[in-house]
């Protein structure tokens, strides 16, 4: 378990301020000039060396998108970051409480972040349902450019760096980076084709990178503390600390930080007080967001929670953002709520997922009714296999994947519906 | 230059190729929906997925891979063919089987690429999505029912006609294709979006329900409706032209055309002059060839003036000159004199695609939107893709791109205001636009010309001095002599006894008042109500013609249908006059014409560039006042057969006139 010594995030569940005084006694922008002082490529050789890999959901290694960028951007063509806030995968919060909370961390990281890329500015992208975070954070904001730790010569250090806050307008699909990207010029939210990258041309035609809120708040902490520090957590390339979010049916769902491969079960008996009705009540988990297949109890129990062990029993880490559900889940009717989501969340854009989803989505009903065929489940499965790794963006592949984990492991569920349902039919035909 | 190998063939392709045109190239075909080659990228039909090594596992959409070296393109596997049924059937699921009743039907991607790409049959029971109608205007009918979101209409609305007023609402399945507060799309170029459409989600308005394609008649034609030349084909069934579409051609109309070209051609079934017609006590009166031919005869005296209208061809204008003689034609019919002794001094040398080029254009009293709506789209290219900087001179208009004004005064043709010279001092390819209209004003051709020579816009390779003319008959004319010393006015000032008016309905009869008219033309427009006596002819889809566009291009077009009635061909009508006067025309055929006219013009022989050089006249460069306004004042009723066409008449009170009716309700 991770010693309170060793957590990034002191003020995650608000017991202090989060505003600037508060966040300098807890160490935040503490000789943020001095970090600056050992130059762009030594941060970003230290975030290499660090074996953070992106929080977002895919786990890219951030030090190495980075370096991505251009070493020399022209004041025509600067480069910019774009700190993704845009929290909406069904299950993810740890975005919402480091803004509420800890502000201070992730505007120093984007100065830091923003100097070692080079970056001109940083706008951070705000999910638009985030009304009091927003406003926290304009707040923090404000108070960094009067304490001069945003603007001219940001914090002392030399380098002249803006934050700019965005409000989405409650897109999920501004979420994936280039779709936010087009959404903050101000165009309809729809992910562009890649290549090229954002690297490339991102923002305004411009070398851009896209990185989750945790991943940039964490990042002043490990220069500080030092790269071996943060290395030290968790396995091979599954480096540092995270932080999980656990709802569902367990006794105490929370947001909790905690060392990176931590078995699931000490994470529910430690932080959540165990599943709700015991163990034995625990029917299936999704351990990493809607968007991640579930895994089934039996397989769930002694996975260490991250990117590499989600992965090998066949579901992801995401965002860490674990859904518990005990045996009283209909866990048809859950997996078809969240064919709902992404139905309602296509942008529209690419035949597999614009038409895709809204078929997918009715028959999980009439598969939650049971008012299907045997040989429609076969059906299903073909058409999220037509979806999966067709479209421009992974949203396909995040409608998909649910319903495939749900068919791999609960089809006996799914048959029973259907058997059950066509025996009422037949009962009522007698009558 | 890449090599990339295509099942298993490996070929060359151009630097910046997409894998599609790789494949293309190696003659694979690659079903798409939203890729077309004259517009951005979409990527999002997903239909020309192919499988690629080195890259991800799974397959990648062809038409927006930049092919590079050593790729290794695979078009027909398993996983390629899976992938094509699966994004085939997610097309159809939700798209209406109303082919029977559909327009798009036989010309349609959606019918034609299930046959080779779809599955048998529909996996999918439930219920299909319906869209509400959009209205795009009168010439665009809509069923978003149909509509595929393949976005080519927005992304053509944007990019081509430069109206930001095409769009998607809405997202996932509910998004919808739509104008901007479904309002008539405000473009000279709206047709175009028909063409585009791969599936019948807009089509054409007027023809709606009118025929099948493979009904139709296919004959290749040029346009008549203002001096681009684009090149049509005119679709008819039986005596009726029922439709005009582009052809393809990169130097002149890429594959656009305007809605004027498309949707006139209903007037070419209305008001139409099917017999001769003599004035016998002040009243025109139905009579026969031979009574018109005595008639002329009677005020026949071995010469005769002719004033050719906007539409001519040039056989036509050959045959009348070689009855009546060359002392006294014209063809401007407005009152334009400009000089005519060099015509590379009133032509558009750049050349159409070449405008795409420039970097610094000025114009000159164009209002190009409306004289030339194709010459526009190449401006609006140059813009995007080059970042060409555009001056102009002339009352303040909605030009669909970024115009920089320099006020309407025209001195400032000779003292140039400093952003212009600035810019024109780093230019490469320059180029001034001088817009017919503005020729009227006295020193404007001059200072002009005195212009291009002070900032060198005719350099090595590239002429960026250009005239641009609205008439299609206009360069064809000049080349045949139809511009008389001081215009009209003079013309008319030596009262001729006898003219023939071809097609001539711009022009002021008043000043004829003393002078036998002969009307030869194809409507009953204002020249046929001020004629002595009628000679019905042959509109352009009804002859075979030969037409020299702006920039000097000899282009022909072939005979679509027939002439109504007693209307002949309008050479053939001066050979039988020329009997009757007795001064027989040595021609009796289109070939032979065109024989004696290559003789006399050799360049109206040879299909193609004329190449008029460089010859600058010597002209007065003093020139001030103002350009008051511009010639065209509505785009949809320039010539006697728009006139004629109730389409051109809706699309006239509707996007011209509607916006001031509403606004004088308010």
């Amino acid at each position: 378990m991770l010693a309170d010594k060793d957590r990034i995030f002191t003020n995650l569940y608000g017991y202090q301020d989060f505003a600037l005084k508060a966040a300098q006694k807890r160490g935040d922008w503490d000789k943020t000039a001095a970090l600056m002082k050992v130059g762009q490529d030594a941060i970003i050789e230290e975030v290499k060396a660090s074996g953070l890999r992106g929080r977002g959901g895919a786990g890219f290694p951030t030090g190495m998108k980075w370096s991505f960028m251009p070493k020399a951007p022209t004041p025509e063509r600067p480069n910019f970051l774009v700190i993704n806030a845009d929290e909406s995968e069904p299950g993810s919060c740890k975005d919402r409480e480091i803004i509420r909370h800890d502000p201070h961390k992730l505007i120093e990281g984007a100065l830091i972040a923003g100097f070692a890329m080079r970056a001109r500015a940083a706008y951070i992208y705000i999910r638009g349902e985030y009304i009091f975070e927003a406003k926290v954070l304009e707040q923090a904001v404000a108070e960094a450019y009067s304490a001069g730790l945003l603007g001219k010569n940001a914090a002392k250090s030399g380098y002249d760096f803006d934050v700019f806050v965005h409000r989405g307008a409650g897109a999920y699909i501004c979420g994936e980076e280039t779709a936010m990207i087009e959404s903050l010029e101000g165009k309809k939210g729809q992910p562009r084709l890649k290549p090229p990258f954002p690297a490339g041309a991102g923002l305004y035609g411009c070398p851009t990178t896209v990185n989750n809120v945790e991943s940039i708040a964490v990042v002043p902490t490990i220069l500080r503390r030092g790269a071996a520090w943060f290395k030290s957590f968790g396995r091979e390339n599954n480096h540092g600390t995270k932080l999980f979010q656990i709802s569902g049916h367990v006794e105490k769902p929370c947001v909790v930080e905690e060392e990176m491969g931590i078995p699931f079960r000490e994470l529910i008996e430690k932080h959540c007080g165990g599943i709700r009705g015991g163990w034995d009540n625990l029917l299936a988990v999704i351990p990493g967001g809607s968007s991640v297949p579930l895994v089934p109890a039996a397989m769930m129990m002694d996975v260490p929670m991250d990117f590499d062990g989600c992965k090998a029993v066949g579901s992801g880490l995401g965002t860490a953002a674990v859904i518990v559900m005990d045996k009283s889940t209909d866990i048809v009717r859950a997996i078809s709520r969240l064919s709902y989501f992404y139905k309602h969340e296509s942008c529209g854009q690419c035949t597999p997922c614009r038409e895709g989803t809204g078929w997918m989505w009715r028959v999980m009903e009439k598969m939650r009714i049971g008012n299907a065929e045997i040989g429609d489940i076969d059906t299903l499965y073909d058409v999220t296999k037509q979806v999966e790794g067709h479209t421009i963006c992974a949203l396909g592949d995040a409608a998909a994947w649910p319903i495939q984990g749900l068919i791999k492991h609960f089809r006996p569920e799914m048959e029973r519906r259907i058997h059950e349902a066509k025996g009422n039919n037949m009962l009522e035909a007698a009558e | 230059m890449p090599k990339v190998t295509v099942d298993g063939l490996e070929i060359e392709v151009p630097a910046g190729a997409t894998v599609l045109q790789a494949c293309e190239m190696a003659g694979k075909e690659i079903p798409r929906f939203c890729y077309h080659e004259r517009l951005s990228i979409a990527g999002n039909c997903r239909m020309c997925l192919v499988e690629i090594a080195p890259g991800p596992p799974k397959p990648q959409a062809s038409c927006a891979l930049p092919a590079t070296e050593g790729q290794i393109i695979r078009t027909d596997t398993p996983m390629v063919k899976k992938a094509r049924e699966g994004v085939m059937e997610f097309l159809l699921i939700n798209h209406p089987l109303d082919c029977p009743i559909c327009d798009q039907g036989g010309e349609c991607d959606l019918q034609d690429q299930s046959v080779a790409y779809g599955r048998g049959a529909s996996r999918f029971e439930e219920n299909k999505r319906a869209v509400t109608e959009k209205y795009m205007g009168p010439l665009v009918k809509t069923a978003m029912t149909r509509c595929i979101q393949c976005t080519r209409c927005v992304r053509f609305a944007e990019e081509v006609a430069g109206i930001e007023e095409v769009g998607a609402i809405g997202r996932g399945e509910n998004m919808q294709i739509t104008t901007y507060l479904e309002h008539a799309m405000q473009s000279e170029l709206s047709g175009n979006v028909v063409d585009l459409c791969p599936v019948g989600a807009l089509t054409s308005k007027p023809y709606a329900f009118e025929a099948r394609p493979w009904e139709l008649k296919k004959t290749p034609s040029i346009d008549v409706m203002d001096a681009v030349g684009t090149n049509i084909r005119l679709d008819s069934r039986g005596r009726a032209v029922l439709r005009a579409l582009p052809r393809i051609n990169d130097d002149v109309n890429e594959e656009w055309a305007s809605d004027k070209t498309r949707h006139a051609v209903d007037g070419l079934t209305h008001r139409r002059l099917d017999k001769p017609y003599i004035r016998k006590d002040g009243k025109l009166v139905a009579a026969s060839w031979v009574e018109a031919f005595d008639a002329i005869k009677a005020h026949w005296t071995g010469e005769a003036a002719v004033l050719a209208g906007d539409q001519v061809d040039c056989e036509t204008m050959f045959a009348a000159r070689a009855l009546a003689g060359t002392s006294m034609l014209e063809g401007r019919q407005t009152g334009l004199a400009y000089d005519t002794s060099s015509l590379s001094a009133v032509n558009f040398n750049t050349t159409i695609a070449g405008i795409e080029n420039a970097d610094v254009i000025l114009l000159v009293g164009s209002d190009l939107r409306r004289e030339a709506p194709l010459v526009n789209t190449r401006i609006q290219k140059a813009i995007r893709k080059r970042g060409a900087k555009v001056f102009a001179i002339g009352p303040v208009t909605d030009l669909t791109y970024k115009v920089e004004w320099l006020g309407d005064d025209l001195s400032a043709l000779t003292k140039a205001p400093k952003a212009l010279t600035e810019a024109l001092k780093n230019a490469e390819r320059p180029a001034i636009i001088v817009g017919g209209g503005a020729l009227r004003y006295a020193g404007v051709h001059g200072a002009a010309l005195a212009f291009a020579k002070k900032f060198k816009l005719v350099r090595d390779g590239w002429n960026g001095f250009n005239v641009l003319h609205f008439a299609a008959a206009r360069m064809g004319g000049l080349m045949l002599g139809y511009a008389h010393d001081g215009g009209i006015k003079k013309l008319a000032a030596a009262s001729p006894t006898l003219a023939f008016f071809l097609g001539a309905d711009e022009v002021d009869y008043s000043l004829f008042s003393n002078t036998f008219k002969v009307y030869v033309g194809h409507h009953g427009d204002n020249g046929a109500h001020h004629a002595d006596v009628i000679m019905p002819g042959a509109a352009y889809s009804e002859k075979s013609g030969t037409y020299v566009n702006l920039e000097g291009r000899v282009q022909r077009g072939e005979r679509a249908v027939f002439p109504p009635g007693d209307a002949r061909e309008d050479w053939a009508i001066f050979r039988a006059l020329s009997d009757a006067l007795g001064k027989r025309l040595p021609f009796d055929s289109v070939d032979a014409l065109r024989g004696e006219m290559a003789k006399v013009v050799p360049a109206l022989g040879v299909e193609g560039l004329a190449n008029y050089g460089w010859n600058e006249p010597s002209l007065s460069a003093e020139v001030n006042g103002k350009i008051a306004d511009y010639p065209i004042k509505d785009f949809y009723l320039t010539n006697a057969i728009c006139r004629a066409s109730e389409t051109m008449q809706k699309c006239s009170s509707e996007l011209v006139h509607g916006t001031q009716i509403l606004e004088a309700a308010e």
